[in-house]
């Protein structure tokens, strides 16, 4: 047991320790500073003057957004129609078939919104084109449009008044050269050099101890892996995700996963602290983030490391822990960290079946996603906690008997209007999915689908339930991992998540984007002893608050109903 | 002037306002009232039903009249809650509008076509702006006016509640005079400044009184919150529905509505309104008369003051503190020259001279007694008076010359006269300048005699003061006459963090620009014709009342009692106002967690035995506790209403630890409190059920 907890504190520290070089250099890459990636500069110089870009064009909040939505929309319209050819299109050694016109539509929203909901395959579901240039290529650009909007919002906060939130084009075109291409390549090296296939040949056969001849798909996995996990995306390659072996070979390379995911949210944590200046407004943030992470985390580990309930009953020891749904090779505590980390952050790409996970833990994976701003995906998780922040900021300011100001710039009602709005969706879309799901499985589990509500379910009554409310959470966490025992390729699943992934992801970027833009319009208001100090441990504390009350009143009920209803009946 | 917060005339007229105000129209100004509204509709309609028709789903008749009941019972503590802010504020009005009663006016008919400056008696009512009239001792003023001719002594008690009659004469800074108040003494002729109906006092009153009261901007940003509270509410209550029908377990209306009415934030919604009027009604109590709900909010906000020294940092006038004779002359000589020099002296520094002068040497004299004892001496007594030339005064006497003045004046005097400045003299004016008193040199004959020292004294309790406005957050900033050197001294002995010295009135304009222009507010105080631009250019301008009219047109708040200290509790009150609002934000948000802990093990318990382990507060019955739980939801309104009306207390002790102790009290509070409360009441029903 020792050794596993060790494992993952050690996990968790190199993670921390290689966030703050990184921070340090991506602050330094979007300042402009010179870096060791300046070698990069004539291929950027090359796709701004091929793209038609000026780079150094000022943008203001507006037109960094319609940059933004443009470009992102153009890349759906792509992916759709790729996947829908993708059976006539080359490099399809397996010959797997075409996506249904409802699947391409989930699998192409899943990819661009940094979601990485699969209802499909990998294996039988994508050829090794769409796995390469759409579902890659989307990783790439969907983690560089949340960094992107993330270091917009930089740009406002770093100036006392500003229009400007920087060139879209010029951060997003630099996130990727100077970011995630580099890494992803040194980590997919690693990744090669630890037996995760990089071939374009069709599946192999082997012959089994059993004597069955058993065809085993392969593709060039390593490069995707590296970035799914650096960008926070999650999709795997092959169906069984990170627990497959050929997707996360050893315990090392689960390491490197479970790094390769969470270094790029903390670096931008430390990020912000030297590009805008303000270190210890970046340092309580990361202290508060990993406290609420380590809130989920604790409960996790105990529940997962001291085995089901139910099994103890019967009278069976379990020295491994609950070992249901998990592979020998990680065994519960990395499964049990990875199952909050990849739910935190919004990787979504799994080591074990979190469906079989003990009720505890799947109440705490369904919160990480629920908060999803402690650290969170690439660029968004700090976006996400910015919109708490201008909750906190607006109730404590109040409580300290001064118009609530945030660095020096006045939030007033049209912020917390936006505000509250992306505040009330995440309520909307998961409680709201949920019950229209809840409603068909309830009232017309006969209806005459390809799948009938009542068959959408593995199990019966928490669980089932609880295997809904994840679903929509995972979507509009835009996490993408899942509770897999839930029949979810099918038209209602495909076009609702859908749905709920597209206005999840853009609400929410546009939401922070707007308010920063606004904020930093205003006259700058310098700071006075009467000044809510939000850098302070108390407004940490405070924002933390905010997080938990907003988020237990929103979902109390339902999670009473799902996975608390199921530990307390595990309990008893 | 003072009324306890339930004085039973106020109970009365307040609790017919509760019913008034059940009018949709007006519940829907506050969304989160108006949804309770509607859901007592339901409840009513609920109740009617489950009486007609015996359907076991929709719940027995008694319970379901009950939560309706409690429901109602809701509404009206909150309509309460702000008629009974309404009624203080009306309360306070009423007493100012005694003074708005009609009296009969001296008009003047001006030299015209037809009149020949006639006088007539006419109406108050009847007066516009830009009539004349006169009024002598024993009048009310009808209308607020200036005074063009004259000097009057009025007891402006009815308005400030301050005894002590003023006066106010015609010209300079004090010519403004106020309707209602009594003139004591002597003729004055008055111009109409305000149109019947449109003074100051009348826009004030219906500013109390609600009419006219506008939301300001962080009331508005806060009912913003609040209503997406309220929609994650009915997402959380409509959701339930589905989510129910999977579990198959049935939920009430009547549950379903007191789910709903317990989370939403009923406590501050139902109390909103009421925490602003109170805000503008303590305003009031202070004397202060405020435009708009939103000059005291920002007053809050204030990071700049702009304060006059004199009256407001020192004690009125600067007073001789020292007589500081040259070598040659002995002291009782010179205090009696200094005497003589002052004898006609009427300002308060000349007759400070002659007090002191009184009281050395031993016992004290009889001022008056002792000045004739000394022109006795003396014979043909020529009294000279202080012109900007000269810039000195004194008296001339058969052979003897005295004279007083600035140093620099009477050096001109003595150097023209072919005589020397004594060193000494020059030394002892740049010290008694550097310790921030103000040097007058005295002469007699062109012979340098002596220096007086003038002190500024300042007022007890002052740093004290600006060191609570520093913790707060606000730069005091004084504004004088004085020379720098005197200036600086005094801004350090009373703590002011900056002075503007030898200030011309566009001084003060353009350092509130200055300030403004680096993001920060500006709140000043003034009282002159010439403040009237930096008045208006601050964010909150404070005109005294007995300042000209144009001062006060151009302030956004009059303040009653003239007292320049006033500021401080401005800045006070526009703090609480904010303060209030959040701390009940918070405790009503916070509230909702017991009550989930309340009602949601209340209505699955049944069906999901297993959620009785939420059941911590061990209700005894899901009825009881779904019943609990609204009740705690309804009592909690008035319970705080004392709170909101007084306002929570504000204590500067820096941001961080403001917020430190406010989240303690009412968060934690918040948290807790519902949780005693909720188990009480169920302990008590118990008794029934």
């Amino acid at each position: 047991m020792n050794t596993e907890l060790a494992g993952v504190i050690v996990t968790f520290i190199i993670t921390v320790l290689l966030a703050i070089p990184l921070g340090r250099y991506i602050a330094k890459v979007f300042a402009g500073e010179r870096t060791l990636t300046d070698f990069m500069n004539p291929v950027e110089k090359f796709i701004y003057r091929f793209c038609g870009i000026d780079p150094q064009k000022e943008m203001n909040w507006k037109e960094f957004l319609k940059a933004l939505l443009t470009i992102n929309m153009l890349w759906l319209v792509y992916a759709f129609f790729t996947l829908l050819f993708q059976d006539k299109l080359p490099l399809n050694p397996d010959g797997n078939p075409a996506q249904t016109p409802d699947l391409a539509f989930n699998t192409a929203i899943s990819f661009l919104v940094n979601c990485d909901l699969q209802h499909y395959s990998g294996e039988s579901g994508v050829t090794y084109l769409t796995q390469l240039f759409v579902v890659t290529f989307l990783q790439f650009v969907s983690a560089a449009t949340g960094i992107a909007a993330l270091v917009g919002v930089f740009n406002a906060l770093k100036e006392k008044t500003t229009n400007n939130l920087g060139n879209f084009w010029q951060i997003f075109i630099k996130t990727i050269t100077r970011i995630l291409l580099p890494i992803s390549i040194v980590i997919a090296i690693i990744f090669i050099f630890n037996g995760m296939p990089s071939s374009f040949a069709g599946k192999d056969t082997i012959v089994t101890m059993q004597g069955d001849t058993v065809g085993v798909s392969r593709g060039p996995v390593a490069g995707m892996v590296a970035i799914k996990h650096l960008g926070t995306n999650g999709g795997g390659w092959f169906g069984a995700n990170s627990a497959h072996p050929l997707e996360n070979p050893n315990y090392f390379t689960g390491m490197i996963e479970l790094i390769a995911q969470t270094v790029i949210p903390i670096a931008m944590l430390f990020a912000m602290g030297l590009y805008i200046k303000r270190k210890k407004f970046a340092y309580v943030i990361f202290g508060i983030m990993t406290i609420g992470m380590l809130c989920l985390l604790v409960p996790t580990m105990v529940s997962e490391i001291s085995g089901s309930p139910a099994i103890s009953k019967l009278g069976v020891s379990q020295p491994t822990g609950a070992m249901e749904g998990k592979e020998v090779r990680f065994g519960p505590a990395a499964s049990g960290y990875w199952s909050i980390i990849t739910t935190v952050i919004s990787t979504g790409s799994v080591n074990s079946m979190h469906d079989s996970s003990m009720p505890v833990s799947g109440l705490m994976q369904m919160l990480g996603m629920m908060i999803n701003a402690f650290y969170g995906g690439c660029g968004v998780g700090i976006l996400n906690y910015y919109i708490y922040i201008i909750i906190a900021v607006f109730i404590s300011g109040l409580m300290v008997g001064r118009t609530p100001e945030l660095m020096g710039h006045k939030v007033e009602a049209r912020e917390v209007k936006i505000a509250a709005l992306v505040t009330l969706l995440s309520a909307f879309l998961i409680k709201g999915g949920a019950a229209l799901a809840a409603y068909f499985v309830a009232h017309h589990g006969d209806m005459a689908w390809a799948v009938k509500p009542s068959a959408w379910l593995n199990n019966p009554s928490y669980h089932g339930f609880s295997e809904m409310l994840y679903e929509f959470t995972s979507a509009n966490a835009n996490n993408g991992s899942g509770f897999e025992g839930l029949g979810d390729n099918n038209i209602f699943w495909n076009v609702s998540t859908g749905f709920v992934l597209i206005l999840a992801r853009f609400l929410p970027i546009i939401g922070p984007v707007a308010i920063a833009g606004l904020l930093a319009k205003k006259k700058f208001v310098p700071e006075s002893a009467g000044t809510l100090k939000t850098d302070s441990l108390t407004f940490g504390m405070m924002t933390m608050a905010v997080i938990l009350i907003i988020n237990a009143l929103s979902y109390f009920p339902a999670l009473a109903l799902g996975p608390i209803a199921e530990a307390l009946r595990g309990a008893n | 002037m003072k009324a306890s917060t339930f004085a039973p005339e106020l109970i009365k007229p307040a609790l017919a306002q509760s019913f008034i105000k059940l009018n949709p129209r007006s519940m829907f100004r506050n969304p989160v009232m108006f949804t309770v509204e509607i859901g007592t509709l339901v409840m009513l309609v609920v109740t009617i039903y489950s009486y007609t028709v015996k359907d076991k789903t929709i719940g027995n008749f008694g319970y379901n009249l009950t939560i309706f009941i409690v429901l109602f019972l809701t509404l009206l503590f909150a309509n309460f809650a702000e008629a009974i802010a309404e009624a203080r504020g009306k309360a306070q009005a009423d007493s100012l509008r005694k003074t708005r009663e009609e009296t009969p006016a001296k008009k003047v008919n001006l030299v015209g076509e037809i009149f020949t400056n006639e006088i007539e008696i006419v109406s108050s009512s009847r007066l516009q702006k830009g009539d004349y009239f006169v009024c002598d001792a024993g009048d009310i003023i009808p209308m607020d006016g200036e005074i063009v001719e004259g000097l009057a002594t009025i007891d402006e008690s009815a308005i400030t509640g301050e005894s002590a009659p003023v006066i106010r004469e015609a010209g300079g800074d004090k010519s403004s005079v106020t309707g209602g108040t009594k003139v004591l003494s002597d003729h004055i002729k008055v111009r109409v400044t305000t149109e019947p109906g449109e003074s100051f006092l009348d826009k004030m009153i219906a500013l109390v009184e609600g009419a006219s009261r506008q939301k300001t901007p962080n009331e508005i940003a806060l009912t913003i919150l609040l209503a997406s509270f309220t929609l994650i509410f009915i997402i959380v209550c409509v959701t339930l529905k589905p989510f129910a029908d999977y579990a198959n377990t049935t939920i009430s209306i009547a549950a379903f509505i007191s789910l709903f009415v317990c989370l939403i934030p009923t406590t501050i919604g139902g109390l909103l309104s009421a925490i602003g009027i109170a805000g503008m009604d303590r305003a009031l109590r202070a004397n202060v008369i405020t435009k708009s709900g939103k000059a005291v909010e920002t007053a809050g906000d204030i990071d700049t003051l702009l304060l006059d020294k004199t009256g407001t940092i020192t004690i009125g006038n600067r007073k001789a503190t020292h007589f500081w004779p040259v070598k040659e002359i002995n002291s009782k000589s010179f205090i009696e020259t200094c005497v003589l020099a002052s004898v006609a002296d009427e300002t308060p520094e000349g007759k400070s001279i002659v007090e002191l002068a009184a009281n050395s040497n031993g016992s004290p004299k009889n001022i008056d007694e002792y000045k004739q004892m000394l022109l006795a001496k003396h014979t043909a007594p020529k009294f000279i008076e202080f012109t900007a030339e000269t810039r000195s005064s004194g008296v001339d006497f058969e052979n003897e010359k005295i004279r007083k003045g600035a140093f620099d004046a009477i050096r001109n005097q003595v150097t023209k006269a072919g005589n020397n400045i004594p060193q000494e003299t020059e030394e002892r004016v740049k010290t008694i300048a550097s310790n921030g008193g103000t040097p007058l040199v005295v002469s007699k004959n062109n012979q340098v005699q002596g220096v007086i020292e003038l002190q500024d004294i300042i007022k007890p309790g002052i740093s004290e003061r600006f060191e609570r406005l520093r913790k707060m957050g606000v730069k005091t900033v004084m504004v004088t006459g004085d020379n720098p050197l005197t200036a600086k001294y005094i801004a350090e002995k009373a703590g002011v963090d900056d002075f503007i010295a030898e200030a011309k009135p566009e001084d003060k304009m353009n350092y509130i620009k200055k300030e403004q222009h680096t993001g920060k507010l500006v709140a000043m105080m003034g009282d002159g014709t010439n403040d009237a631009p930096a008045l208006a250019q601050a964010d909150v301008g404070v005109a005294m009342n007995s300042g000209t009219q144009a001062a006060k047109e151009a302030g956004n708040m009059v303040d009653l009692d003239n007292d320049p200290t006033k500021l401080i509790e401005i800045v006070e009150i526009g703090k609480q106002l904010l303060i209030t609002r959040g701390t009940i934000t918070t405790f009503s948000i916070a509230n909702d967690v017991a009550k989930y802990f309340a009602i949601v093990p209340a209505l699955f318990i049944t069906s999901i035995p297993a959620l009785q382990a939420m059941n911590i507060m061990h209700l005894k019955s899901p009825e009881s506790a779904i019943l609990s739980a609204v009740i705690f939801n309804a009592i909690i309104i008035p319970m705080l209403i004392p709170l909101s009306l007084r306002g929570v207390s504000y204590k500067p002790i820096g941001s961080s630890a403001l917020l430190r102790r406010n989240l303690l009290i009412y968060g934690l509070g918040g948290l807790v409190a519902p949780f005693i409360g909720i188990k009480m009441i169920d302990m008590l029903l118990g008794v029934f059920m």
